[in-house]
């Protein structure tokens, strides 16, 4: 298929594709960065991720039409602000699905799928009778969108350069969160385990709900950005989830650098193949790969060494 | 329980023959005139379906749940405008319309046993509904087995004929063929890439797509054809490609959510649609709402309605569908295709003299409508709508221009020769 082309053509091409890459892979991790939380470190199956992440799409709807009704003139920063009240109303909402369900079933991981599930019908329905069945338009200020030119041919999207920045920020938010705070250092004992944890004076209880709540916090913000590249209605966050869970699994569920590296393979396996073949096509091989692999290494790509 | 039912039938039976016997002396003694307003209902109505003297039951059946939400709410508005505005004149044959609203929930088995449920312990006359090709097929053995009328909205893929449907919304070549001609003569487009979800319609209308461009067109060439699963929404490597292939037109049949992705994200990349022909059957205005105007100006779609057409009968229907929605509300080929649904079951019952299936289906090729919001449109043999195809160019406030209309009516051809 390149037989027609120019080396110049078949270089910019090169070099946008390995970007179209890179924009992908930074939206599965900051999809993936809130469950990695949730399902690594507590073992809730979280089927209720996506909603989350749509709550957060529309808290920046919303705040985007309060800036343009009443304050047009700060219309081109209000996107910082509403990805910190995506974050507010993600988290709290996590907190409150965290005492009103998940505590009574930490015991029962299996079943907080079901309830989880449950959740997330039980959202989208709300979405739909509270902001209407019909998706809603998110506006960007002008500068978010559009591209930046590097050569006459090499053009880089504006909205995937902020995705990449945002995911690094909150990645290393995370991982200075998770593994250099005491109170990561309290997760992670509750994690291993949780009846020595609370031997050694760590309010378990509390450390749950906020890490739920972290996690859901960050789907939040994952949603707001994700305004920019996808739609905003009641069941968009059902777009998400399978991937979402592909990338958490594949990494190896108790791992932050699983996560990354696991993102990163599936990532750049489907734009690869998506140039190269049909988009139907990657896909399916994609999922076939991660499946094979699965099969050889149940645990993951990274895991955790645990004494059990 | 089998007991019980046969004993309902027996009763029920009983019931009918008692009130039959009942109604003999009754028109004997006072033919036609006993009923102010319209015929006799003995005489409009021989199968049994919900008609009383002053009124007559219609069904109602679209997702107000689930996915496919998004789409359907317009169809039910302006379906249940179709129905105030008739009755407030007067409604059909005397008698006023009822509608029962049932849920399909996005859910194709629902949708099949809700059409069960309307026609077999409603009865209803007719049942203006569905949306998806799948929730149509999922109804289809239904309304053939007990013998009901569906009035089917959407733009679809062809390749199916009914008794019991009338097809309100364009079939494939309908929507497809008069777009690609238009394009080809007017901006001289050669090449083409063809892309689309991964499901039946898309598949079935870049198959006619591809056939007609190479087949018809001068020249014509398809360069590249991609499907996406439902839901994708990262398009950044496809977009690079079509980059790469510089074709003169992107022919896209992508739906829902992906929708919004696809368009975001062509945008971001710098694809300029005032340099980059991009022509569309799948984006309406309902559509637009949630693209955004400023993502999609620029882009051509091919339907047969568009909000802005310039006439009387479209003026009106606009006014009193936002006078009944709300002025924010916005109209698509869809929404419009399900407002003509009643007024056809109206015109074609009129014309047969009777609410009975058989007859409301055998009179309805032929029926014209002139005050149909897209001009007029007339019923063929094969109970879909002749009616013309435009091409409206999007504009940044979510409106299309209208840019181009067939010069006459196109002939509705759901199973067309040398393009399967």
């Amino acid at each position: 298929m390149f037989a027609d082309y120019s080396m110049a053509e078949l270089g910019s091409i090169f070099v946008m594709q390995g970007f179209a890459g890179l924009i992908l892979f930074s939206v599965f991790l900051l999809m993936a960065l809130g469950l990695a939380i949730i399902f690594g470190q507590m073992g809730v199956i979280n089927m209720a991720h996506g909603e989350f992440m749509i709550l957060g799409a529309y808290v920046t709807y919303f705040t985007s039409q309060l800036f343009l009704n009443y304050i047009p003139s700060l219309f081109s920063i209000y996107f910082f602000l509403a990805m910190i009240l995506a974050f507010i109303a993600s988290g709290a909402l996590g907190m409150f699905v965290e005492w009103a369900m998940i505590r009574h079933l930490y015991k029962r991981p299996l079943d907080t799928l079901l309830a989880t599930w449950g959740l997330s019908l039980i959202l989208q329905q709300l979405y739909r009778s509270f902001f209407g069945a019909r998706e809603v338009g998110v506006e960007l200020p002008e500068w978010m969108m559009g591209s930046i030119p590097l050569t006459d041919t090499v053009e880089v999207q504006i909205n995937g350069l902020f995705v990449m920045g945002l995911t690094l920020a909150i990645t290393i938010a995370v991982a200075v969160l998770m593994y250099k705070s005491s109170w990561g250092k309290q997760v992670r004992a509750v994690v291993q385990n949780r009846v020595m944890a609370g031997a050694v004076g760590i309010n378990t209880e509390r450390v749950d709900r906020y890490t739920f709540a972290l996690g859901c916090g960050i789907a939040g913000v994952a949603g707001s950005a994700f305004t920019m590249i996808g739609s905003t209605g009641p069941t968009a966050g059902q777009l998400y989830i399978v991937d979402t869970f592909l990338v958490v699994v594949f990494g190896g569920a108790a791992s932050l650098l699983g996560t990354i590296a696991s993102a990163f393979t599936i990532s750049q396996a489907q734009s690869t193949m998506e140039f190269f073949l049909s988009g139907s096509m990657a896909k399916v091989i994609t999922l076939l790969g991660v499946v094979g692999i699965l099969m050889l290494r149940p645990q993951g790509l990274f895991t955790l060494k645990v004494r059990r | 329980m089998a007991d019980e039912t046969e004993r309902g039938l027996e009763s029920s039976l009983r019931r009918k023959l008692l009130m039959g016997m009942a109604a003999i002396p009754a028109i004997a003694l006072m033919p036609k005139f006993a009923l102010g307003a319209g015929p006799a209902t003995a005489e409009v109505n021989t199968t049994g379906l919900a008609v009383t003297d002053d009124e007559v039951t219609v069904g109602i059946l679209h997702s107000i749940t689930g996915t496919m939400a998004i789409s359907e709410t317009g169809s039910v508005q302006a379906e249940k405008l179709a129905i105030e505005q008739i009755n407030a004149a007067g409604g059909v044959l005397g008698r006023k319309i009822k509608f029962i609203q049932e849920d399909g929930a996005s859910d194709w088995p629902t949708f099949a046993e809700k059409a069960k449920k309307l026609l077999v312990n409603d009865k209803c006359a007719s049942v203006m509904g569905c949306w998806t090709s799948a929730s149509r097929k999922a109804v289809l053995p239904v309304f053939e087995q007990y013998n009901g009328m569906l009035y089917y909205p959407t733009f679809y893929e062809g390749l199916e004929q009914s008794k019991n449907v009338i097809y309100t919304g364009q079939e494939a070549t309908q929507q497809i063929i008069a777009g690609l001609d238009w394009v080809n003569k007017e901006k001289s487009a050669k090449t083409f890439y063809l892309l689309g979800s991964d499901y039946i319609w898309p598949r079935t209308s870049n198959k006619i797509a591809r056939k007609h461009i190479e087949n018809h067109l001068e020249g014509g060439e398809v360069v590249g054809e991609e499907y996406f699963p439902l839901g994708h929404t990262q398009f950044n490597s496809v977009i690079n490609k079509i980059k790469l292939k510089k074709p003169d037109v992107i022919y896209a049949i992508i739906v829902g959510g992906s929708n919004v992705a696809f368009y975001k994200q062509l945008k971001a990349a710098g694809i300029d649609m005032s340099k980059q022909t991009l022509l569309t059957i799948s984006v309406t205005e309902d559509e637009i709402d949630g693209i955004g105007g400023d993502n999609i100006a620029g882009a051509y779609a091919c339907m047969k309605y568009f909000q802005s057409l310039d006439n009387e009968n479209n003026k009106e229907f606009v006014t009193e569908f936002k006078k009944m929605w709300g002025e924010k509300t916005v109209i698509g080929d869809v929404t419009q295709a399900a407002y003509l649904g009643p007024f056809l079951w109206k015109l074609a019952v009129e014309k047969a003299g009777s609410f009975d299936v058989d007859k409301v289906a055998a009179a309805s090729p032929g029926i014209e409508f002139t005050k149909a919001p897209e001009g007029y449109v007339k019923i063929h043999e094969n109970h879909h709508l002749w009616s013309k195809t435009r091409v409206g160019l999007a504009q940044a406030d979510g409106q299309y221009k209208v840019v181009f209309e067939t010069a006459d009516l196109v002939e509705p051809d759901p199973f067309p020769e040398g393009y399967q």
